[in-house]
């Protein structure tokens, strides 16, 4: 693995792709081939995604997450993300922000879960210095005690990735697809959605938050801006992400062992 | 910072020698004081080799499963499968992330710890027995040479978590 070049001031380079409403799952293949295959540090902004989508960690289970009789009935894609966490669903409304590292782009940084959530905290402590009470609060970022942004991260040898999906704004209808987990941080309480979660817009417009997110970038990284093209050209064929879109049949499933685990027409359905 | 880090190879001591189950050929071994075991190979990126006949169990270190935190979910292969020395076999899911395990060795994978499915949480509860992962008929023997003993590995994660 090459280290990538150090600027004069000692600062390591990031690349930073800037994108508007990308796809998630392709976002989701972009974002695990550099972790997977690149030695650069990088970080992708994508400011919201065309189609609502539920996103689930890797070990998330339909059945326990999702209503499910909603989510197929009304067809809303079914992602199985590469990194761990919990469920989101995502919109136009939502702006994400992804950080890959060299494990050694941080000075002085275990690449552990933990300390690296700190880590990113110090990022947004500077975008939101000054506007609303913002910390981290167990692995959740907050203003006050309701949750605007989810994170999630994925730790390899040498690399890791810490990703967060911002709640910009979101459709209140779009909540009820998703069930109270039965694994939720404490500051939760057993809030439902609407009391637990928060709009950012209610704190800050998207580009200013934008802006400032680079900006605090450029105090820990030299940032250097890079084109999608320039990846995707030079992209592994061999690579198969991990990040894939559910099947209605897998969803139906998981729902009817469910529901009875035994039972015959869980297994007789085509 | 070593008061700290003091206090963490103490509690995780007591935590092996209060919680876990040592079997009496592991309690024959000595337990080093920042819960590592005498008798088991230790690689760089926190995982342990048991060379035992034929086959060789694998697994996560305690001070892993102590930085890492409550497992919740682990993904392993299937048995028949190969691993390579450094290469990723699976990974562990923790408080919000994933994290590759490595395994130490080459070879053939002849048994996966399938309890893990559905108690994830031995990995941190028993790192050493029940928390064993995968047991590999090894391809190459002398790749165990490479490997740290507990002394050097000791000295390896008191200097890792001295530097940060």
């Amino acid at each position: 693995m090459t280290i990538p070049q150090r600027q004069k001031l000692g600062r390591p380079l990031m690349k930073l792709i800037r994108l508007r409403e990308w796809p998630i799952l392709q976002q989701l293949h972009i974002e695990e081939q550099l972790l997977r295959t690149s030695s650069e540090n990088w970080c992708i902004i994508n400011d919201g995604t065309r189609e609502p989508t539920i996103v689930m960690g890797v070990s998330g289970k339909p059945a326990e997450l999702l209503e499910i009789k909603p989510v197929l009935h009304d067809q809303v894609p079914v992602i199985k993300r590469f990194t761990g966490g919990g469920t989101v669903i995502v919109d136009g409304g939502s702006i994400f922000v992804t950080f890959i590292c060299n494990k050694d782009a941080v000075p002085d940084l275990q690449p552990y879960p933990r300390p690296i959530m700190s880590w990113s905290s110090l990022i947004y402590n500077e975008v939101f210095h000054g506007t609303g009470d913002f910390h981290l609060r167990e692995n959740d970022y907050v203003f006050g005690n309701r949750k605007f942004g989810g994170n999630a991260q994925s730790i390899t040898k040498g690399r890791w990735i810490h990703h967060t999906s911002f709640l910009w704004d979101y459709e209140i209808r779009n909540m009820a697809y998703l069930k109270l987990p039965s694994r939720a941080p404490e500051y939760r309480s057993a809030r439902d959605h609407l009391e637990f979660i928060c709009r950012m817009k209610d704190y800050i417009s998207r580009s200013d938050f934008i802006d400032r997110t680079v900006r605090a970038l450029g105090t820990h990284f030299s940032v250097e801006s890079e084109e999608l093209e320039a990846i995707q050209s030079g992209r592994s064929t061999k690579f198969s992400p991990l990040s894939r879109l559910l099947t209605a049949q897998e969803i139906e499933s998981a729902s009817c062992e469910l529901e009875s685990p035994k039972s015959l027409a869980c297994f007789s359905s085509p | 910072m070593a008061l700290r880090m003091w206090a963490s190879s103490t509690a995780n001591a007591l935590r092996l020698s209060s919680k876990a189950s040592l079997s009496p050929a592991f309690s024959l071994h000595r337990c080093f004081s920042s819960g590592i075991l005498d008798g088991l190979k230790y690689a760089p990126s926190h995982e342990w080799v048991k060379h035992e006949g034929p086959v060789a169990s694998v697994g996560i270190t305690d001070h892993a499963q102590d930085h890492l935190g409550e497992v919740v979910f682990v993904d392993l292969p299937e048995p028949g499968g190969s691993v390579s020395k450094g290469g990723s076999f699976g990974a562990v899911e923790s408080v919000k992330a994933t994290s590759d395990i490595n395994s130490p060795i080459s070879g053939e994978i002849v048994e996966v710890n399938t309890k893990l499915t559905e108690t994830p949480g031995l990995v941190n509860s028993s790192p050493y027995e029940d928390g064993w992962m995968i047991k590999v008929k090894p391809s190459d023997p002398s790749e165990l040479g490479s490997l740290m003993g507990p002394k050097e590995y000791t000295k390896f994660c008191e200097e890792e978590d001295a530097a940060h």
